[in-house]
């Protein structure tokens, strides 16, 4: 909420100037920084650089219980706001489908679109002895204590999750003995785990390419369907044996209660960012592979995530 | 020299008259940012990433721009730590124990130019050791791993005892109930929310902004509303404002010292600028021994918080530029601006950017020039602030703060909880409890407790894990002497209080 002022500061000016124009906000349940704040920031520039709105989204930080307080206020004090979109990511299905923001559901707002995904990678220190997947599933077989993961979300949490499913793919079940920590963000996971403090890190392609760059890491594995343009020498999972698809989508969602036409006109407008090549070059300065689900096709992919992911986490055990 | 070439890259990209200009609004703008109390840094430079945006600044003028408003703010927040003793943010916590009774021993204004100069020295040698060692200082990150860090926590809180009160078992009380505070939100090693009452507006914790204007500003409120406005701390003798040459100069070593000691402890990712005060102020008060007068208003007591909080803020860049891990909030803010610019912050930046890395450390030196020179004369007019009665300023300062805190969060909740540390603050000063111990137990107490959560995860339990590198022995046995040696000292140095300056 700390840009508020400065953005009802500005939209007045703007709207002083520019007529009757009202601005579009984007709310980033998240302090500045993240990849919420990114999603806002970078969508809201090229919106207005590619004229698809009149005047420059307003960014509003709204952090709080992992997006659970703007999810809240979203659902209960803006519900018919058609200038609102609100960044999202699989970590906010990720959490609805967790139960995790105090009893809200997936279905009480409408989840407009993705448009780039961030690939989950598995990463080692370049000294360390694993040289491909299966070396470390077969460690953690012989020896669970023996390999700890860091990764930027905390327990239960997105990239906690993705060394659980590779581990139940390839038929190691015990997966509550599997050492995780969750720390401040990918990059200090890569410091954990470059430090030998930890032996893997489990996050996304954006948060390890500086460092696969420099030759501090190695990535042993991506988790998405094909290899990942750019990133040609790095194997999936998939082609390891181990069949699981894990990325971090970047999208946005709309308040429930909007019209149709006014859903439909985001979907469209995200379509235009999508397909603009400002957001090609932030995706590829960002290591974002293209992932487009725009309007109704991605309110179903949506639905199917969360019902996956709550699935498993009763599975996992993470929630009852 | 290879340095030389790439600073002179670094002033050809920063040395224009509009990014000159840009620095010194960034400067000015940031002072006033610091100052306010309830606005700190990190949301001075969150609030103004969007004029970025609207002005169309290229990469180096943005950077350029936050830059000085992020050192402008840790220049400014002294003032009002100095003047109301309430900091304007939280690194400036350290600088009110001998800040403010300087100033009302009537020396505000060469507490002010004293720690003015003091930032400076931190700032600047802090960015000469972003310009020589980044690349390498970097690698220091690899070697701190939970353990390490748990240490390192332990040491600030067992150096702790005695600040600020005469009593150790008070500071204890007060820093165990910070800690309790800290614990409020969800734990990020189980994802279980504690303390909240299911409430969500506490999911996150307490905001220490909050609980800074609250046990600061709100309960001074409450003292000058007991004494119907009269006798109020506020209000200090005036001086004619001056450069104290001598304080200057005798508190040079302090000064150096407490830039090492803040710069290391802003190297340390999630260590910050207010670990970094703290660790400087702690430092030269073991040095000065129990006769050094700390706490009473002398010179290096103002000294060495504000070189060590400006060290540690110019040293919380090294991790954001050469890993991409911020080393306190505002840098986390300054990543996202970057970021934004399309640059990642990591490894390669140094090679494969250098026009913006450069660009960079020469935006940061000619900020601390035009700070320097900005708040040396300028000190008269912050001085002038006292001349307004306290019943004027004291409701003033109450509505910024308010209004600093709702810009903040947008929650009338942290309005109300507030006002209830703002209770819990005058009580505690009636106790004679000293609330300063309560702020650093709600400040480090979240991220001690995760440095240990995670080293137990590691460790699957084993307590010998905390003691199992020879930097973690090192910490540890500096926080027990920390801890005991003040006990035996005290009497074994039981000379007659000598009167240090």
């Amino acid at each position: 909420m700390k840009t508020k002022v400065k953005a009802f500061g500005l939209t007045a000016a703007f709207c002083l100037i520019g007529g009757a124009a009202s601005a579009a906000e984007c709310i980033a349940p998240a302090n500045p920084g993240g990849g919420w704040d990114f999603t806002c920031r970078q969508i809201g520039k090229i919106l207005y650089d590619i004229g698809a709105v009149d005047t420059p989204v307003q960014v509003t930080n709204m952090p709080g219980a992992g997006g659970g307080l703007a999810y809240t206020t979203v659902v209960n004090e803006r519900n018919d706001e058609e200038n609102l979109i609100i960044a999202a990511s699989s970590a906010t299905t990720t959490r609805l489908a967790q139960n995790a923001y105090a009893g809200m559901t997936a279905d009480q707002v409408r989840f407009v679109g993705a448009i780039g995904a961030d690939p989950g990678v598995i990463v080692v220190a370049a000294d360390s002895p694993f040289q491909t997947l299966g070396d470390m599933v077969e460690a953690i077989k012989a020896d669970p204590g023996s390999v700890a993961f860091a990764g930027g979300s905390a327990v239960g949490g997105f990239d906690h999750m993705k060394p659980l499913m590779i581990l139940k793919e390839g038929g190691f079940t015990d997966i509550t003995s599997i050492k995780y920590i969750g720390v401040d963000g990918g990059a200090d996971a890569i410091t954990q785990t470059v430090g030998g403090f930890t032996q893997a890190m489990t996050g996304d392609m954006s948060e390890v390419v500086s460092f696969l760059a420099n030759g501090d890491i190695r990535v042993i594995a991506v988790l998405t369907e094909d290899r990942v343009p750019g990133f040609e020498d790095i194997p999936t999972a998939k082609e390891q044996g181990y069949d699981v698809v894990a990325v971090n989508w970047r999208g946005l969602y709309v308040p429930k209660g909007i019209s149709d036409a006014h859903f439909e006109e985001w979907a469209g407008k995200l379509q235009q960012v999508a397909d603009s090549e400002e957001w090609a070059q932030a995706m590829a300065d960002n290591g974002l592979a293209p992932f487009t689900l725009v309007g109704g096709q991605f309110q179903s992919y949506v639905d199917g995530l969360v019902a996956d992911i709550n699935a498993m986490s009763k599975e996992l055990g993470v929630i009852q | 020299m290879d340095i030389l070439s790439n600073l002179a890259l670094g002033f050809g990209v920063a040395l224009s008259p509009y990014t000159l200009f840009l620095a010194v609004c960034g400067c000015f703008l940031g002072t006033i940012i610091g100052a306010l109390p309830g606005l700190g840094p990190s949301n001075g430079v969150a609030i103004l990433i969007p004029i970025t945006f609207t002005l169309g600044l290229d990469a180096t003028s943005a950077l350029v721009l936050m830059t000085s408003v992020y050192y402008g703010a840790m220049y400014g927040g002294r003032i009002s730590s100095i003047l109301l003793n309430i900091p304007g943010d939280e690194p400036a916590l350290m600088t009110t124990l001998d800040g403010y009774p300087m100033a009302k021993q009537g020396r505000a204004g060469d507490a002010l130019v004293l720690s003015g100069v003091a930032s400076f020295v931190g700032a600047l040698l802090a960015t000469i050791g972003l310009m020589l060692l980044a690349p390498s200082l970097a690698r220091v990150a690899f070697l701190f791993g939970p353990a390490e860090y748990f240490a390192l926590y332990l040491l600030a809180f067992c150096t702790l005892g005695g600040m600020a009160s005469n009593n150790q078992a008070k500071a204890a009380l007060a820093a165990c109930m910070g800690l309790g505070i800290a614990m409020i939100g969800v734990d990020s090693s189980s994802g279980l929310p504690r303390l909240t009452g299911g409430s969500l507006h506490l999911f996150d914790g307490v905001d220490f902004l909050v609980a800074i204007v609250g046990l600061f500003a709100i309960a001074e409120l409450f003292f000058f509303i007991e004494s119907h406005g009269k006798g109020s701390s506020i209000g200090v003798a005036l001086d004619k404002v001056r450069v104290p040459w001598k304080d200057i100069f005798d508190t040079k070593w302090t000064m150096l010292r407490s830039s090492g000691v803040g710069f290391v402890a802003g190297i340390l990712p999630g260590a910050g600028a207010s670990l970094g005060s703290f660790l400087a102020y702690m430092t030269e008060k073991s040095i000065a021994g129990p006769n050094g007068g700390f706490g009473t208003g002398v010179p290096k007591g103002v000294a060495a918080p504000e070189a060590g909080n400006n060290a540690a803020a110019g040293g919380a860049l090294v991790p954001m530029l050469t890993l991409g891990v911020p080393g306190s909030g505002t840098t986390a803010v300054l990543l996202a601006l970057l970021m934004t610019l399309n640059i990642t912050p990591g490894p390669t930046l140094f090679t494969e950017r250098p026009e913006v890395v450069w660009g960079l450390i020469a935006s940061l030196l000619i900020a601390n020039v035009v700070l320097l020179l900005m708040n040396v004369p300028m000190v008269k007019i912050f001085v002038k602030v006292l001349m307004v009665p306290a019943w004027i300023l004291l409701p003033g300062v109450t509505m910024i703060s308010f209004v600093g805190i709702f810009s903040l969060t947008g929650s009338y909740f942290d309005m109300l909880m507030m006002i209830g540390f703002g209770v819990l603050g005058y009580f505690l000063r009636k106790l004679d409890v000293p609330t300063v111990p309560v702020i650093l137990g709600i400040l480090l107490g979240g991220n001690m407790e995760d440095a240990l959560r995670r080293a137990m995860i590691l460790s699957d339990g084993d307590v010998t894990y905390l003691f199992s590198s020879p930097i973690s022995i090192g910490l540890w046995v500096a926080a027990i002497l920390g801890f005991v040696a003040p006990m035996f000292l005290r009497n074994v140095l039981k000379k007659p209080p000598a009167i240090t300056d």
